[in-house]
């Protein structure tokens, strides 16, 4: 498992639309995540990020190519093989998409017992990973009680919460003002290394740029392989 | 336990679970009263039958109701009487008289009934201790339950009045009360004796009677008496078990009246705006939680799972809203029950019935609400 890379895409490409409406947006990707990397990608709006983002999730079936996550050929995979893969991914989103009729516990204890042997244990797990990012006094909030900050702490922490080998976010910070936008950014850093997954992570946010291994920069549908290492 | 996802979230909003559980309470109240006084009117139609004395019926077999009865010879009553296993065997003449409302003077149309004192027939305790009271010449007793329009006999003779009127243009007395209650032909009731009653019918003849009542002999078994009955008994008279003869009435009223037709529409009506209310709460309910349920199916929860929260949360609120309308309706059945003298009682059958109605109700709009679900899309909520 550790030497297999968690991500690996080979000529991957992506089109929507048919016959004259046909719009390419992803165009011949090569990309290799390993884990422990913590990958942050940008690019312009329409450039074709959140495309790539949702086909790496399999919340989309790919077209052309090759895309494999956690050793699974997502091209051509059936509905249910893409639920499969969709629990080992912890996701984030830009706005945080927690159930509101569900308390913080309960929002993170549903990620949980997709994997925990019981309910008791997705309970247990659910309250210690709260505890993990500092929300050990707002288990029974319900989100319209929550900050923003505090929210996207419930998301991260149902990210993580099924402990999985691959988190993507999406614009994680956009919400939030530059010192929480920090905290989340440094806790999903912390978490991750504790964890040893990789973290695949959309953001125009330039203030976060420095906890990446390296950025990847996208433009109409390419990837443009000016690969930083920004940290050793 | 896993969590309960369809309760959480039907009960996080308490305004929107009150408005569907009165909605859906609503619909099985309307159920519950449409076939409740569906019911209620055809045992109105079985009253009498009901209080009769008997195991087994005779009737002619041109008789189509209580109120359309062929008579046949009371020799097919002393015939009976000879079949192992009976007995005994009363005859009751039955017949429409018309009755003078002593205050306005004007006539109406009375149902009586006529049977031998000596052999007492009905199972009403009021009547079986008045038997000496009908022995008296022109003496009848009086349904307190008769409709208005023959005046306030009952009143008047709880009172203390004696109470000479006319049936038939002969005067007769009313010597006592008993009750039995109005049904689709009949507005109001006399009992006497059948010597009264052929005195007040005088074209009718003591060796035609209108109805057999057949009563067995102790450890008797009813299905083998009727079975010998109908083999002793020549065709011009029909035996009828105590079900049958119920059934033969109202199978009649049934069909020669669009009753049973209009409360079963009725009842169809409430099921409709209820399967309508129900849908509008799931679909709307579902199109609220659209993002939520994206985001369940982009963790890793199936489309199966979601399908079956909207399942559980359409059975959730058909059995909150089963619960009030089922209370509500009880204590209507009483107040109904009060006002108009109706039997209508709660029958278990029939709240079996409407539970089961109530639930295929909130599963049918569970099914077209469900497929508001297809608009979940995972690939959607990154954007």
């Amino acid at each position: 498992m550790s030497l297999m890379p968690v991500i690996a895409i080979r000529r991957l490409d992506h089109t929507y639309g048919h016959g004259a409406l046909e719009r390419r947006v992803l165009s011949d990707i090569d990309l290799t995540i390993a884990a422990g990397e913590l990958v942050i990608l940008t690019g312009p709006s329409g450039s074709g990020k959140t495309t790539l983002l949702t086909l790496i999730g399999a919340l989309r079936s790919p077209q052309t190519g090759s895309l494999r996550v956690l050793g699974q050929e997502l091209c051509g995979a059936s509905e249910a093989d893409l639920v499969a893969i969709r629990r080992n991914i912890g996701y984030i989103f830009q706005s945080h998409n927690l159930l509101g009729f569900l308390t913080a516990r309960q929002n993170v204890q549903m990620a949980a017992e997709l994997s925990a042997g019981s309910p008791t244990e997705a309970r247990a797990l659910s309250e210690a990973i709260l505890v993990a990012v500092g929300l050990s006094e707002r288990l029974d909030y319900y989100p319209e009680n929550l900050s923003g900050g505090q929210k996207q702490r419930v998301a991260i922490a149902r990210a993580l919460v099924n402990r999985p080998s691959l988190v993507l976010a999406d614009e994680p910070t956009a919400a939030l003002d530059s010192k929480s936008g920090r905290e989340v950014v440094e806790l999903m850093q912390q978490l991750a290394a504790d964890q040893g997954c990789a973290i695949l992570m959309v953001t125009h946010d330039s203030r976060i740029l420095d906890v990446a291994t390296r950025t990847v920069h996208m433009e109409d549908g390419r990837l443009v392989q000016s690969e930083t290492a920004v940290r050793a | 336990m896993k969590m309960p996802l369809a309760w959480l979230q039907l009960t996080r909003e308490r305004v929107r679970l009150l408005v569907a559980v009165a909605g859906i309470g609503f619909a099985v109240i309307l159920m519950f009263l449409q076939l409740g006084f569906r019911a209620a009117l055809f045992d109105g139609a079985v009253r009498l039958h009901a209080s009769f004395e008997a195991d087994i019926f005779l009737i002619g077999p041109k008789s189509s109701a209580l109120v359309s009865m062929q008579s046949f010879s009371q020799r097919r009553l002393y015939q009976a009487m000879a079949v192992p296993g009976v007995a005994g065997a009363s005859p009751v003449y039955l017949g429409f008289g018309r009755f003078r409302n002593p205050e306005t003077n004007e006539t109406r149309g009375i149902f009586a009934v006529g049977f031998n004192p000596g052999e007492p027939v009905f199972r009403l305790g009021e009547v079986n201790r008045q038997l000496a009271s009908i022995r008296k010449p022109d003496t009848v007793l009086f349904d307190r339950a008769s409709r208005s329009e023959y005046g306030p006999i009952a009143a008047r003779y709880t009172g203390g009045e004696s109470i000479v009127t006319e049936v038939n243009d002969r005067r007769v007395r009313v010597g006592g009360l008993f009750q039995m209650g109005t049904s689709f032909a009949i507005n109001g009731a006399l009992i006497t004796s059948d010597l009264n009653f052929l005195r007040l019918f005088g074209e009718r003849s003591k060796g035609l009677v209108d109805l057999g009542l057949v009563r067995l002999a102790p450890g008797a078994d009813p299905q083998r008496v009727k079975a010998d009955l109908r083999a002793a008994l020549p065709a011009d008279v029909r035996v009828l078990s105590r079900q049958e003869y119920m059934d033969f009435e109202k199978d009649y009223w049934n069909r020669s009246t669009p009753i049973g037709y209009i409360f079963a529409l009725g009842a169809a009506m409430g099921f409709i705006v209820g399967t309508i209310i129900v849908y509008q709460i799931l679909y709307t309910d579902v199109s609220d939680h659209l993002a939520e349920y994206a985001t369940l199916k982009a963790i890793g929860y199936t489309n199966g799972y979601l399908l079956g929260v909207v399942f559980q949360e359409a059975f959730l609120l058909s059995l909150l809203g089963f619960v009030p309308g089922f209370a509500i309706s009880f204590a209507l059945y009483d107040l109904t029950r009060g006002a108009t003298l109706l039997p209508l009682t709660m029958d278990p059958l029939r709240a079996a019935l409407i539970f089961a109605l109530t639930v295929l109700m909130c599963a049918v709009s569970g099914a077209i609400a469900v497929r508001r679900l297809r608009a979940a899309d995972p690939a959607e909520i990154f954007a």
